[in-house]
């Protein structure tokens, strides 16, 4: 594991580089949506990612690299792809047929990412596919109902597993002020986890709330 | 039963496998990788993931093309032949209605009443036709629910934006006025407000009637839940996202959550009117 002082450790796999002047992640792979290169390396970009944001901006996402993970709410692949570089199997649920278009194309040139046309708020249609005990569930789901959706597929987490969630305030209720969204989320989220920390992911993602948390399974 | 998607499967049949990803299900997830291993259907865990990545690619794949492939006319086709199997159930309920009122008791109307008609054990050749005509009501009643359910599942994947934005069926009511979603992606946000006031507009161009504020677009809660002095403008800020919605489905496709939002903030803002009891001033919000 690679340490950066002041700063939250870093996967195996992922690195910070410099790209045209700017230090940026960076995860080691096939480019997927035209993204800067150097080398084997392609840069992460925080701004067009939400678990990218998570780990630049200092959070704790308790991932070394290798682990067996669940990404709901894969769209096209920008993030699940670096996450495929650096994890192990990576399963990727999207519900939206275009976008899986271009999530085939980066599944193609990776050999441990699953893709899979099905709806993060129906587990039982893909629990015959993904395994239990996975290391991670990262969502970014950005429909109402975000919390419902991680309580839902908290089953597959393993007991020290952790949830990554990306909460969008906007996609639950526009006109209510996100902090309040955030409270509520985080409420509904407690029947299922133990939230371990929480920020809010400006300036790369506005009204977003970065939620990092493990099954609670005391009762 | 709690069984993996290879439950079963011979490890060379990669169309079953597609098929089994696609329709399976499972109340819970399992070790996949250990049970697959051990049952034979893998040498190893690596062997295993190399099945499930061929399994997976071919089921996602072939999903997404049948998906796209389900278009605007499958729709159009849909939405109408719904509206014409519930207004003939209707019509025809009524009928049996008249008919089971001779014969039996108690005859309820409308398609209800043709339900109970339908169960009933006919003694006489009469009744025999009158309790015949009733089943072919509940088949019709039926197919209505059925064609909406087809609406439903198929217009999100045709036009992602336009049937979250709409619901499925005015989408799709929306597709079937214009004659399909590339022209309706063509018609200004004007026409749009009022495609299905086809009569009261070329009132209005005659010179006989105001212009229309809404058409179709009415049935949405947006224009149908604001207060009637602000319907104009609900019914104005409504059409012009939903001809975005209906563009960008067209030509590009993806998702677009941003257009939602926008449109919410816009529907919470026309609404707050009616709630800090500002007059209405026609013309005065126009984006």
């Amino acid at each position: 594991m690679s340490e950066e002082s002041g700063d939250g450790a870093l996967p195996a796999g992922v690195e910070r580089r410099t790209f045209d002047g700017e230090r940026r992640l960076a995860t080691r792979g096939k480019p997927v949506y035209g993204e800067p290169t150097d080398g084997a390396w392609r840069a992460w970009d925080a701004g067009r990612s939400k678990l990218g944001a998570m780990i630049a901006s200092g959070m704790d996402v308790g991932l070394s690299g290798g682990e067996t993970v669940l990404y709901l709410g894969a769209a096209s692949g920008t993030t699940v792809s670096h996450v495929a570089d650096f994890a192990g199997p990576t399963y990727a649920v999207e519900f939206a047929p275009r976008p899986v278009r271009d999530l085939l194309d980066a599944a193609a040139d990776r050999d441990r990412l699953f893709p899979l046309l099905k709806d993060a708020r129906k587990p039982d249609t893909y629990a015959h596919v993904v395994e239990s005990d996975v290391d991670a569930v990262v969502q970014d789901v950005a429909t109402r109902g975000q919390a419902d959706v991680a309580v839902r597929n908290a089953q597959f987490l393993a007991d020290d597993g952790r949830l990554l969630l990306a909460v969008k305030a906007r996609s639950e209720d526009v006109t209510a002020d996100p902090a309040d969204v955030f409270e509520d989320v985080l409420g509904t989220l407690t029947d299922a986890y133990e939230v371990l920390e929480t920020a809010r992911l400006e300036p790369y993602h506005e009204d977003h709330l970065g939620v990092v948390a493990t099954p609670d399974r005391s009762e | 039963m709690n069984d993996g998607w290879f439950a079963g499967l011979d490890p060379g049949d990669g169309d079953a496998a597609a098929r089994r990803i696609r329709e399976g299900s499972a109340p819970e997830p399992a070790d996949w990788p250990g049970l697959a291993v051990e049952s034979g259907f893998a040498d190893d865990e690596a062997d295993y993931y190399d099945r499930l990545r061929e399994a997976t690619l071919a089921a996602t794949r072939a999903a997404v093309t049948e998906r796209e492939r389900a278009d605007d006319q499958q729709l159009v086709h849909a939405v109408r032949a719904m509206d014409d199997c519930e207004r003939t159930a209707n019509e025809l309920a009524e009928r049996a209605a008249e008919w089971a009122g001779a014969l039996f008791d108690e005859a309820g109307s409308g398609v209800d009443g043709a339900r109970a008609v339908a169960e009933r054990d006919p003694d006489t050749a009469a009744e025999r036709r009158a309790v015949s005509l009733a089943e072919r009501v509940v088949d019709l009643a039926d197919e209505t629910e059925e064609l909406e359910r087809f609406i439903e599942e198929t217009a999100p994947a045709v036009a992602p934006n336009l049937a979250e934005m709409a619901g499925p069926v005015l989408a799709s009511r929306l597709m079937a006025l214009a004659g399909g979603l590339k022209p309706l992606a063509r018609k200004p946000s004007g026409t749009v407000q009022v495609l299905g006031a086809e009569d009261a507009l070329f009132a209005h161009l005659a010179g006989r009637a105001p212009s229309p504020k809404h058409g179709i677009i009415y049935t949405h809660d947006y224009v149908r839940g604001t207060r009637p002095e602000d319907r104009g403008s609900a019914a104005r800020a409504f059409a012009g996202k939903l001809a975005i919605a209906a563009r960008i489905d067209h030509y590009s496709g993806d998702y677009r959550p941003d257009l939602h939002e926008e449109l919410r903030e816009r529907m919470a803002a026309i609404r707050a009117r009616a709630d800090d009891g500002t007059e209405n001033a026609e013309g005065g919000d126009d984006e």
